[in-house]
């Protein structure tokens, strides 16, 4: 091997490993932007069960169909957290399209004020792109006083469209799951009204 | 595969025209801790993952001791040894995680890995494709160092607090919770730290692999006519270069969720442990890929050396293996399918895996045509080829089974998925890795090895694994589930034959141990080529061992010569 092969191979030699490294630094890249690209993903898709969230406005626009939907209320918290929570209803029937309000009670049963982050989906996950919320509690955290006792609304209806979803028209029971969890390393804030 | 004419045989072996010793091997402290030659550090790449590969396989000789009857017997007694004074028992339970998570991880990464691609790979990816060296020498002493070091990270944290007990508990996958809010105390951060450092050398590797491949080729040697042992090392440098980014995004954010209050994968932060997953298995299914294909390349140059015929199919050889390098980066969620994914997604992880048997398919089936009409020489690492075609197929097939994802509701995290993974890995990256081993271990060292201790070692090891593994099964079918020390007297009866599998399969590792040291002591020096006409690869033009720096004079790959 002559002395000008040997440089012009090294020069060329760090290009491709350039390119190389460059590849692993943007897969890198891609691993931490996965985070937003998946919540993205799951707020658009109803992923997971994932619910939609909708103005009035748009629950305005929404048709009331004839079919009956029954909605199933689960309320609970993650361990450690001394929280008493539950439903108000159990089961709740509607229409599919129809505006329905449900109410959840709090209480925190510790003595020290806690901050609660409530996490939600539905089941079957297939419903949690028609699953629409105008109102809910879990869209802020909630700060409840030693003792305090909150009832909570949550004002939702389901799409007419999950009629038209091969996958999804024929289910009349959806359950609407919380959990409320400890929020974490987070500044006190106002108790949503 | 290129033919190389007789005359370049000890071209650069006998080619000390200079009265002082053309070698220059420097002496051994420079030689081994400060080496930039690549044959020395496949070599140091190989004496770790045999060592490595004795600890992972003696932590799952306790695993199997304590798996031969119902009850807790061995882990109290293992956990005192460890330093954990009089262990209560969820500590000596807590140490069963701590095995099964060193197990997993030593054998992935600091046994297959190295031996493979850092051990196999840097030895002869340069000689096949006629380089002196590659392409960055000192990157690639890095790579080793930051892998032994992972190594003993790894192994430090087995001694400080895991949370109920000493070491890290999490699996293999180290899943959030059980690895964020689940582990208290520094034994998983270690266990992380490993993992990064054992990762970065690994990309590191991948870049020098890819670098040297790609702008390093004798002239002649063109893209399609690498050996096949080329090409796969070369697909799974991309793999890696790929895939281990993204682990160490997800294991990154473990570490801050763990010590900097961030709340990647913690729902009471906003977070979804399922990302982790996500994350998790986009690394892990390549993985798996990154451990099996250079088995694939060494078994594809060991059937043609012995059936005297160049590979069936090469170009089809080739672009299975590249295949089944792209789709194994978009069938993760296979591994997820209890997580809660919609009938769509599962249906669609379900075809897309399926898909991957196809080219898996074409490779098999290649080489059964590749001894189909050979003049088959069934030479010790012929036997093991043919041992890692008939086990690797069988894993295969219960991969099939595994890849639906209705039929895995059932079997998600049984004996089953176990026995899959180890007749895929253990029994066929490792019976590649032994095949490899004895095909070039004369080439490596310059003395033969006894053929008749490594045919016995290969069907003690083959009756031994297979008790192990095959019992596993039925094991799973049944509803046996993985990660327990302890399980219902009902599957007592296997559990057993998998144990006295167990003791079989360290007889081999004995014979096997017995046979190097025998080469050395006592073996016959090897000349060049001591397979004989079917091999046909540039490095058996060179001496056995090669010269400390070979090809100064290029070799020229003759267009018209045979794959």
């Amino acid at each position: 091997m002559s002395v000008a092969t040997a440089t012009q191979g090294r020069g060329s030699n760090r290009k491709v490993a350039l390119i190389a490294a460059g590849g692993a630094l943007a897969m890198l890249g891609l691993g931490y932007a996965s985070v937003p690209l998946y919540r993205l993903f799951c707020q658009a898709t109803g992923f997971n069960g994932t619910t939609q969230r909708s103005t009035a406005a748009q629950a305005d626009s929404v048709k009331v169909t004839a079919r009956p939907v029954r909605v199933r209320f689960d309320a609970n918290v993650a361990s450690g957290m001394p929280w008493q929570f539950r439903p108000e209803q159990v089961t709740q029937d509607g229409r599919i399209g129809e505006r329905k309000m449900a109410f959840f009670i709090a209480k925190n049963t510790s003595a020290h004020p806690i901050i609660g982050r409530a996490t939600f989906n539905v089941t079957p996950e297939q419903t949690g792109a028609y699953f629409h919320k105008i109102q809910c509690f879990c869209f802020n955290e909630q700060r409840l006083e030693p003792g305090q006792e909150v009832r909570m609304p949550v004002i939702y209806y389901v799409d007419p469209a999950m009629l038209d979803d091969a996958n999804a028209k024929d289910i009349g029971e959806i359950t609407l799951s919380y959990t409320f969890h400890e929020a974490a390393g987070t500044a006190p804030v106002p108790a949503a009204k | 595969m290129a033919t190389i004419p007789a005359d370049h045989e000890g071209f650069d072996a006998h080619h000390h025209h200079d009265a002082h010793d053309h070698d220059h091997k420097p002496s051994f402290f420079a030689r081994w801790f400060m080496s930039t030659n690549h044959k020395d550090i496949g070599t140091l790449y190989l004496i770790f993952a045999i060592f490595a590969g004795i600890v992972g396989g003696a932590v799952s000789g306790i695993m199997r001791a304590e798996l031969a009857q119902p009850g807790i017997q061995y882990l109290g007694a293992v956990a005192s040894f460890l330093g954990e004074k009089n262990p209560s028992f969820d500590q000596q339970l807590h140490l069963w995680n701590v095995l099964i998570t060193a197990h997993g991880l030593i054998m992935v990464f600091f046994m297959v890995m190295p031996a493979i691609i850092g051990g196999f790979g840097n030895w002869f990816v340069p000689i096949m494709i006629g380089a002196p060296d590659m392409a960055f020498p000192r990157m690639n002493n890095i790579s080793f160092w930051l892998t032994f070091v992972g190594f003993c990270s790894l192994m430090f944290s087995a001694f400080v607090p895991g949370g109920v007990g000493n070491g890290a508990g999490t699996g293999w996958t180290v899943y959030a919770p059980l690895s964020t809010s689940g582990s208290v105390g520094p034994a998983v951060d270690f266990a992380i730290f490993s993992l990064h450092l054992a990762g970065a050398g690994s990309i590191l590797g991948a870049i020098n692999f890819i670098t040297t491949i790609f702008n390093m080729r004798a002239p002649g040697m063109t893209l399609h006519k690498m050996p096949l042992f080329v090409w796969s090392v070369l697909v799974t440098a991309f793999l890696l270069l790929l895939s281990l980014p993204v682990l160490a995004a997800a294991i990154t954010m473990l570490l801050t969720d763990r010590n900097f209050g961030t709340t990647f994968f913690d729902p009471a932060g906003g977070g979804d442990p399922i990302l982790y997953q996500h994350l998790f298995w986009f690394f892990g299914h390549p993985e798996v890929y990154i451990m099996i294909l250079p088995g694939f390349g060494i078994i594809s140059q060991i059937i043609s050396t012995f059936s005297k015929k160049p590979v069936f199919g090469y170009l089809g050889m080739a672009y299975a293996m590249v295949a089944i390098g792209v789709v194994g980066f978009i069938v993760w969620a296979h591994h997820m399918y209890t997580t809660g994914l919609d009938v769509n997604t599962k249906m669609y992880f379900t075809a897309a895996t399926m898909v991957i048997a196809v080219p898996t398919g074409i490779k098999i089936f290649s080489w059964i045509a590749t001894m189909w009409g050979g003049s088959l020489e069934f030479k010790s690492p012929m036997v093991w080829a043919i041992g890692f075609i008939f086990l690797f197929t069988l894993g295969g097939v219960t991969g099939v089974v595994l890849a639906n994802g209705g039929i895995d509701d059932n079997l998600q995290d049984t004996y089953y998925v176990v026995a899959h993974f180890h007749y895929v890995l253990s029994l066929g990256a490792v019976t590649s890795l032994f095949a490899g081993f004895y095909y070039w271990f004369p080439k490596m060292s310059g003395r033969m090895h006894s053929e008749f201790l490594a045919h016995l070692q290969f069907w003690v090891f083959f009756v031994g694994v297979n008790l192990i593994f095959f019992p596993m099964h039925f094991l799973g079918a049944n509803g046996m589930p993985r990660r327990y020390p302890d399980y219902a007297p009902a599957f007592e009866h296997w559990n057993k034959v998998a144990t006295d599998g167990y003791m079989i399969m360290s007889v081999s590792i004995v014979i096997f141990l017995i046979n190097i040291a025998y080469a050395f002591l006592a073996g016959k020096k090897a000349e060049a080529n001591y397979w004989g006409e079917g091999a046909t690869t540039l490095e058996w033009t060179l001496s056995s061992p090669p010269p400390f720096h070979q090809f100064e004079t290029l070799p020229v790959i003759d267009a018209k010569a045979a794959h």
